[in-house]
C-alpha cells in the first residue's frame, strides 16, 4: 500500500510562501516525478511528505490515514537523498542494517535481508567497505539498499542522480525504473531534468513557483500541455515560441512549434530564415535558424541533413501540431494539437 | 606544489624558519641536559663538578616524585574527562538555534581569555573559600558544614579550576565539528527510526571523533605543565597532595636553588611528556587520518 493524498497543503518559511495551496493524489504503486526548475519547491514538498518539514496548513494522508503531524519514522516512507546521506563511519553492511537495528529486527532476519538487498543491487562484494571507498554509483545503490530493506510503502527520491556523470546517470535511471517494476511500490522522484522525468515517470507533476502547473502522463504533457510553461519545459530541445499579431476573432497570442515538427521545404513555407549553428548528432541534426522579426528557431532535421551555416531555408510545420497560446499563455485547446479529437 | 622546481623552492623558503625553530628548541634542551649532570647549586658557588646521574637518582627516588607523577596523570585525565563530556554537551546545546546564540557563544568562550592566575584566585577567594566562598554560603544555607576545598580535596579543586578554563576550548572545537555534520545524515537517521540517543551515539559521536582526538592531544600538552593554578591556590600541598611534576621541579630547583636537580627533573618531565604523547598517538592518532 502506498497512496498519498495532499489536500490544500502549503508551506511558508517565515514570510516566504514556498508552496501555494496544492492538491495532489499519488496512486498506490505509481512512479510519479516532480519536475520543475530549481527553487520551485519540489524538495520542500518531498520533505513535507517525508515529515522532515512541518506543513504550514493543509493535510497529508498516507494510505487514507491522516499523517500531517506523524513523525518521519512512523510514516513508513523511505527517502534517498541527493547527497546519499550514508553514515560515513559505518560499513555498507551496517548502513543498510541501521534502520532494521533501530526497529529491533532479529539479527538473523537482518542478515537475510541485507544479503537479499545486496544481491539485488550488486553490492555483495562491497558489504564490508566504508562509503568513502565506493564510487558514486555504488553509494547511490547503498542508499537505495538502506531504503529497500525497510519495505516502505513509498520511496522518495530527491534528485538522486545529480552527482553522477552522464553515462552512469543513464544506467542508474534504468536501474531505478527496473527496481520500480520489480518492487511495484509507489515512488516519488524529484528532478529538474525533464529527460529523467519523461523516461521514468508513470505520471509527471510539473512544478513552477510553488504550484503544480499540470499533472499527467509523459505523453499527455508532451501533446497537450495546458500552458506555455509546461509546453516549454517538457520536450528537448525546447519548444519554439512565435509571437503573432492578434487577429479579430482569434485569441491566439503566440504559437508553439516543437523542433521535431518543423519541415524543411524547397518551396515557400510558413517561415524563411538563415541557418546559424548546425549541430550534428549522427542520428539527427539540430539547426538554429534565424528568422527575421521572430528570432532564432531550433529545428530538428534528419541525421543526413546537408544544410550548412549561412544557407537560406524554408520552414513549415504540420498545422495540426502547432500549439496556440492566448494572452495569458494558456493553451487554446480547440486550435492546438489534439484539439480536434477533444472538440 | 607539484613540480620539482616548486618543491625545491618551498624547501629553500622554509629553511630559515625551520632552522630557527630547531635552534629555539635544541639549544635550551641541550643546556638543560648538560646542567642535569652537574652539581650546580646557586647557593654554593664552586666548580659545578660533573656528577653523572646523581641528580636523576635524587629526583627519581624522592618519594614526592611518585606521588606527583600520579597527581599529574590524575590532573590531566580528570580535566580531559570533564572538558570532553562537558564540551560535547555544551556544543550540542550551542548548536541548537536558541535566541541570542552568538552572544551566548561569546560568553561561553570567556573563561579561556582569563589568565590562569586570575581565575585560580577568583575560584580560591570567591567560590572555594571555606568562610566567604559561595560554596560555603550555599553549604550553610543547606545546613551542612562547609568544605575546606584546598585542605580536604586539593587535587580535585585544582582539577575543577583547570577544567573551568579549558571547557570553552573543548566546547568551541567540538561545536565547529558538530556544525560540519551533514544535516541530511541526521534526517536520514530520523527516517530510519533512530531516537535522540541512537542519533547521538551512532552519528554525532563518531563524527566528533577527530575533533575529540584533537582536543585530547592539544589539552594534554598544556595540562602536563599546569603550574600557576597550583602556585596560587595550594602551593602543592597539603604535603605533596596537589603537586604535579611541573610544580615538583619548581620546588626542587627554584626553591632550593638547585639548578642541576631542577634540570634533571626537567629532562624527566620531557621524557614523561614524550611517553604520554607516543601512547596517545598510538591510541587515538589514527582518528586524525582520513
Ligand atoms: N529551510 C529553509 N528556509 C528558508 N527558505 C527555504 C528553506 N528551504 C527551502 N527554502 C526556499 O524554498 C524554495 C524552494 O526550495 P526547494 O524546495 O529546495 O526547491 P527545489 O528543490 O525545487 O529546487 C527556495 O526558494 C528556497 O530558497
Ligand atoms: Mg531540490
Amino acid at each position: 500500500m502506498g497512496s498519498i493524498t495532499l489536500k490544500q497543503v502549503t508551506k511558508s518559511f517565515d514570510d516566504v510562501n514556498v508552496i501555494k495551496p496544492l492538491d495532489l493524489d499519488i496512486r498506490d504503486g505509481e512512479f510519479i516525478v516532480f519536475v520543475g526548475p530549481s527553487g520551485c519547491g519540489k524538495s520542500t514538498l518531498l520533505r513535507m511528505i517525508a515529515g522532515l518539514e512541518d506543513t504550514t496548513s493543509g493535510t497529508i494522508e498516507i494510505d487514507g490515514k491522516e499523517a500531517t503531524s506523524v513523525p518521519p519514522a512512523k510514516r513508513g516512507l523511505a527517502m534517498v537523498f541527493q547527497s546519499y546521506a550514508l553514515y560515513p563511519h559505518m560499513s555498507v553492511r551496517n548502513n543498510i542494517a541501521f534502520p532494521l537495528k533501530q526497529a529491533k529486527v532479529a539479527p538473523a532476519v537482518i542478515k537475510e535481508k541485507i544479503e537479499k538487498a545486496a544481491t539485488m543491487l550488486n553490492l555483495t562484494d562491497y558489504l564490508d567497505r566504508k562509503p568513502g571507498q565506493l564510487s558514486g554509483g555504488q553509494r547511490q545503490r547503498v542508499a537505495i539498499g538502506r531504503a529497500i530493506v525497510r519495505q516502505p510503502s513509498a520511496f522518495l527520491f530527491d534528485e538522486p542522480l545529480l552527482n553522477l556523470d552522464a553515462s552512469l546517470r543513464v544506467n542508474m535511471r534504468l536501474e531505478i525504473s527496473q527496481l520500480h517494476k520489480s518492487l511495484d511500490t509507489t515512488m516519488i522522484y524529484v528532478t529538474h531534468d525533464q529527460v529523467e522525468a519523461m523516461t521514468m515517470a508513470d505520471r509527471i507533476a510539473v512544478f513552477n513557483g510553488g504550484i503544480i502547473e499540470q499533472v499527467g502522463t509523459p505523453l499527455e504533457l508532451y501533446r497537450k500541455p495546458v500552458n506555455r510553461f509546461v509546453a516549454g519545459f517538457i520536450g528537448s530541445p525546447k519548444m519554439n515560441f512565435i509571437d503573432v499579431a492578434p487577429k479579430p476573432g482569434d485569441a491566439t497570442h503566440s504559437l508553439g512549434v516543437r523542433p521535431e515538427h518543423f519541415k524543411i521545404t524547397t518551396e515557400q513555407g510558413l517561415w524563411q530564415g538563415q541557418v546559424g549553428v548546425v549541430e550534428h548528432l549522427g542520428s539527427e541534426t539540430f539547426l538554429h535558424v534565424h528568422v527575421d522579426h521572430i528570432g532564432t528557431l531550433t529545428v530538428k532535421a534528419d541525421g543526413d541533413c546537408q544544410a550548412v551555416y549561412g544557407d537560406q531555408i524554408n520552414l513549415t510545420a504540420e498545422q495540426a501540431k502547432i500549439m496556440h497560446f492566448d494572452k495569458q499563455g494558456m493553451t487554446i485547446p480547440a486550435l492546438s494539437w489534439g484539439g480536434e479529437s477533444a472538440a | 606544489m607539484a613540480t620539482t622546481q616548486s618543491r625545491t623552492l618551498a624547501k629553500i623558503m622554509l629553511f630559515p624558519s625551520v632552522s630557527l625553530l630547531l635552534a629555539w628548541m635544541i639549544v635550551p634542551l641541550c643546556m638543560t641536559l648538560y646542567f642535569s649532570f652537574l652539581d650546580y647549586n646557586l647557593l654554593m658557588p664552586g666548580d659545578n663538578e660533573f656528577i653523572g646521574f646523581l641528580n636523576y637518582e635524587f629526583f627519581l627516588t624522592d618519594p614526592a616524585f611518585v606521588e606527583s607523577f600520579f597527581n599529574t596523570l590524575l590532573l590531566v585525565g580528570g580535566v580531559l574527562l570533564i572538558t570532553l563530556c562537558g564540551g560535547v554537551g555544551l556544543a550540542i546545546l550551542l548548536d541548537e538555534a536558541i535566541w541570542g546564540r552568538n552572544y551566548v557563544r561569546m560568553m561561553v568562550l570567556a573563561p579561556f581569555f582569563v589568565m590562569p592566575t586570575v581565575s585560580a584566585l577568583v575560584w580560591k577567594n570567591m567560590f572555594m573559600n571555606p568562610v566567604n566562598g559561595l560554596f560555603a554560603h550555599f553549604a550553610q544555607w543547606l545546613g551542612v558544614t562547609p568544605v575546606d576545598f584546598f585542605a580536604e580535596l586539593p587535587l580535585l579543586s585544582i582539577i575543577v579550576i583547570v577544567s573551568w578554563q579549558w571547557l570553552p576550548f573543548a566546547a568551541l572545537i567540538l561545536l565547529t565539528a558538530i556544525q560540519s555534520l551533514d544535516r541530511e545524515q541526521l534526517e536520514a537517521a530520523d527516517l530510519d527510526g533512530a531516537g535522540p540517543f541512537s542519533k547521538f551515539f551512532y552519528i554525532v559521536l563518531p563524527h566528533l571523533s577527530r575533533a575529540v582526538t584533537a582536543v585530547i592531544l592539544i589539552e594534554t600538552i598544556f595540562l602536563l605543565s599546569v603550574f600557576a593554578e597550583i602556585l596560587v591556590t595550594t602551593s602543592g600541598g597539603p604535603g605533596y597532595a596537589s603537586t604535579n611534576i611541573t610544580y615538583l621541579i619548581y620546588t626542587q630547583s627554584l626553591l632550593q636553588f638547585d639548578v642541576g636537580g631542577g634540570s634533571a627533573g626537567g629532562i624527566v618531565a620531557v621524557i614523561i611528556a614524550n611517553i604520554v604523547a607516543i601512547f596517545l598517538m598510538r591510541l587515538i592518532g589514527k582518528n586524525l587520518e582520513n
